[in-house]
């Protein structure tokens, strides 16, 4: 399914990933500092417009264009990968999908350049996985203005410099079996709209994370995107093609914990030998490669059924579900195969195990994946 | 402003470079082709130059046909057109013999300002610029680590060894850069899809009034006799650090007149 168009985008893709990122993202993870620097130039050569057409300045590319950007930027570095995942899967195409004329002429354009980041406020302290349930984030309508009051928790991008609007999911309305929820653009900067200092993660820790607070937070009732009570259908949506990109996320960490055994075990010496000439070795490295290998073919799968315009909210959940668990094993591979090597922060694989426990949690975690293959095929009905 | 740059298709300097055992020349088949790195420097200041002051950018190549590749990807960045310059006879051509052919092509297609690299990974001969110039009769600017365009002036600013000199002709010319004077641009997708409708014009020697008899292995001024592998290298010597670490590392660079 791969296009010429396709295979020159992911080779610059990956020349990109090994000459700019790689040699400079251990210190900005180290650090835990965002990457103004990398992410400017992903943005010079059009990665955050790739699925948005050109009229809103984009690169008229499709979904799956954007899948294979962050594949092998994830090949090299989840933190900018995830950078790229939200700002377009979560932050524009909401955008581009839902909003009006206006709010894609004001927002588009600087988001597909990747000046401006977006994001998108869905989970909360009181839960991510089920969310009407969990929710308590308010919006009333007070004159023409939205009046917000709510915690967010987890918010990928929220907090950078660069950061320009959230969708903050919100309750408008109660009576029904079910709360009306709405989504609103809050712009960065809004009076009554807080952001927390970063989390110290685990891993993705040249990401950025933080938790929102909107008290009395007030923006104009055309700040609302899409329908009023539509929220939760939209942000299902949003989040099943995310789902694809999490799993081409995942295979390009899976594949670089191939990458980088494959060659660590040709150049390691032990007992008088490169440590690839153990079968115990060679094995792994084998599986590894077989579950990277299932994990690309099920989120081309996805991709190439949502670009058809065909239902894949099944193949979604499989992929992300195969690829994360693929991602966690070849991370846990990788580590083993380079023993205290692979402990250092400085080694990738390092980073590729505290990457890869995330990818089996967000966008839906691997139970809520499971949850919707089985809904997909009626059992539990 | 007509700018043509001159870009070569070498072996991936990642894999294995071999020459062929037949005819001693480059073995191209053997390992992927990309584009020359200073050649994208190359490219990437000819677009600087279209953006701040108008006019066109053609890459121009002499090679086998799966240097289209190469082609496509300074397309890509951003050049409008390219002519493909391929033909069998040209299997061989040393740097006098490359530098009449392209010559040549150029007369033909016209240009105001000829950007080449300073020098291919795979040769390195780094005399194509001087070759060009004269052969055209312009002016030579070469080892540019920037360009200044004035009306019909170019000046640039020449590396040596001590800082560089500033050197300003008359348009039309020849100019080399090298990789201080910018950082290229990755292409990016719109890139990629436009340069699949750009123009590429193949020519053959016939339609760029190439002779025959002055191009090819069989003409060439320079004859590879013989090659062989390079020899391994020579394990290196470990010094035991037993207190005195410093003084045999400072003994074994002074052995080597290093200090
Ligand atoms: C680094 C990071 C970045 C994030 N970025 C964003 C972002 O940009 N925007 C955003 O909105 N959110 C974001 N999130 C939140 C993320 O999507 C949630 O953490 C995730 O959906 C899980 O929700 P939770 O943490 O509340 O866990 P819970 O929902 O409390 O789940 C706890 C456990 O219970 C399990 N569980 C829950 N329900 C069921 C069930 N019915 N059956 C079986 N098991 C169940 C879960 O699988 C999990 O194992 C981010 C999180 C992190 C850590
Ligand atoms: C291993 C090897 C050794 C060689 N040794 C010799 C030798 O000793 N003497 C000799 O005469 N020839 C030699 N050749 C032949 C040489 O490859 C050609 O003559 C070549 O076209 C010009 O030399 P260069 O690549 O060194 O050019 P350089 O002068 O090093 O290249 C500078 C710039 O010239 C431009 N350019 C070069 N070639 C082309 C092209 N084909 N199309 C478009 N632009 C181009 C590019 O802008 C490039 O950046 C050798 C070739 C190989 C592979």
């Amino acid at each position: 399914m791969l296009g010429d168009e396709h295979i020159e985008l992911r080779r610059t893709v990956e020349e990109f990933a090994r000459e700019v990122v790689a040699p400079v993202i251990g210190d900005y993870y180290e650090r835990c500092e965002f990457p103004y620097d990398i992410v400017r130039k992903m943005g010079a050569m059009g990665l955050f417009g790739l699925p948005i057409p050109e009229e809103y300045g984009g690169m008229g590319g499709d979904y799956f264009a954007l899948c294979l950007a962050l594949e092998e930027l994830a090949r090299v570095d989840s933190s900018v990968a995830i950078t790229l995942e939200a700002a377009v899967s979560l932050g524009a195409m909401p955008i581009l999908r839902f909003g009006t004329a206006e709010q894609k002429e004001r927002w588009l354009p600087k988001m597909a350049s990747g000046e401006t980041l977006g994001a998108f406020g869905l989970t909360e302290p009181g839960g991510g996985s089920d969310v009407p349930g969990g929710m308590r984030t308010t919006a009333v309508l007070d004159g023409d203005e939205w009046v917000i009051n709510g915690t967010k928790a987890f918010i990928t991008n929220s907090g950078t410099d660069i950061t320009g609007v959230v969708s903050v999911a919100a309750i408008t309305g109660r009576g029904g079996e079910r709360p009306e929820i709405s989504t609103i653009l809050v712009p960065s900067g809004t009076p009554g709209f807080t952001v927390s200092k970063k989390y110290s993660k685990v891993g993705w820790s040249a990401s950025d994370t933080r938790e929102l607070s909107f008290t009395d937070c007030r923006v104009p009732s055309e700040n609302l995107l899409g329908e009023r009570g539509r929220g939760y259908a939209q942000f299902l949506q949003t989040l099943d093609e995310g789902r694809v990109a999490i799993a081409a996320l995942s295979v390009g960490l899976a594949q670089g914990c191939v990458d980088e055994s494959a060659r660590y075990a040709r150049d390691r010496q032990a007992f008088g030998q490169s440590i690839g000439r153990f079968q115990a070795i060679q094995f792994k490295i084998a599986d590894m490669e077989a579950r990277v290998h299932t994990a690309r073919l099920a989120y081309y799968h996805a991709a190439e059924r949502m670009l058809a315009c065909l239902p894949f909210k099944k193949e979604a959940a499989i992929a992300k579900l195969v690829a994360s668990n693929a991602a966690m094993d070849n991370a846990r591979d990788a580590t083993q195969i380079f023993g205290g090597y692979g402990f250092m922060n400085e080694f990738p694989v390092g980073r590729f195990y505290r990457d890869a426990k995330i990818l089996e949690i967000g966008e839906g975690t691997s139970e809520v994946q499971r949850l919707l293959i089985a809904r997909e095929l009626g059992v539990g009905a | 402003m007509n700018i043509v740059v001159c870009v070569k298709q070498v072996p991936d300097t990642a894999t294995e470079r071999k020459l062929r055992s037949d005819d001693k020349t480059l073995d191209r088949d053997a390992a992927d082709g990309v584009i020359n790195e200073l050649c994208e420097y190359a490219v990437e200041e000819a677009l600087k130059i279209k953006e701040a002051h108008g006019g066109e950018v053609t890459v121009l190549t002499m090679g086998p046909s799966k240097a289209t590749d190469t082609i496509r990807k300074a397309l890509a960045m951003g050049a409008d057109k390219a002519v493909h310059l391929v033909d069998d006879a040209l299997h061989g051509s040393d740097a006098l013999s490359t530098s009449y052919a392209l010559a040549q092509t150029l007369k033909k297609i016209g240009f105001d300002l000829v950007i080449l690299g300073s020098e291919s990974t795979d040769a390195r001969t780094g005399v194509l610029a001087a070759m060009l110039a004269e052969r055209l009769g312009t002016p030579q600017l070469t080892l540019a680590r920037k360009v200044d365009i004035d009306g019909s002036a170019v000046t640039i600013e020449r590396v040596t060894d001590y800082g560089y000199d500033k050197v300003e002709a008359s348009l039309p010319a020849v100019v080399s850069v090298v990789e201080k004077i910018n950082e290229p641009r990755y292409p990016s997708f719109k890139g990629i899809m436009a340069a699949k409708k750009k123009p590429v014009e193949t020519l053959g020697i016939a339609d760029a009034e190439i002779a025959a008899d002055q191009v090819g292995l069989a003409s060439a001024w320079s004859e590879v006799v013989e090659f062989a592998a390079a020899p391994p290298r020579a394990a290196g010597t470990v010094v035991k650090d037993e207190g005195d670490g410093g003084a045999k590392a400072a003994e074994f660079l002074a052995s080597k007149k290093f200090i």
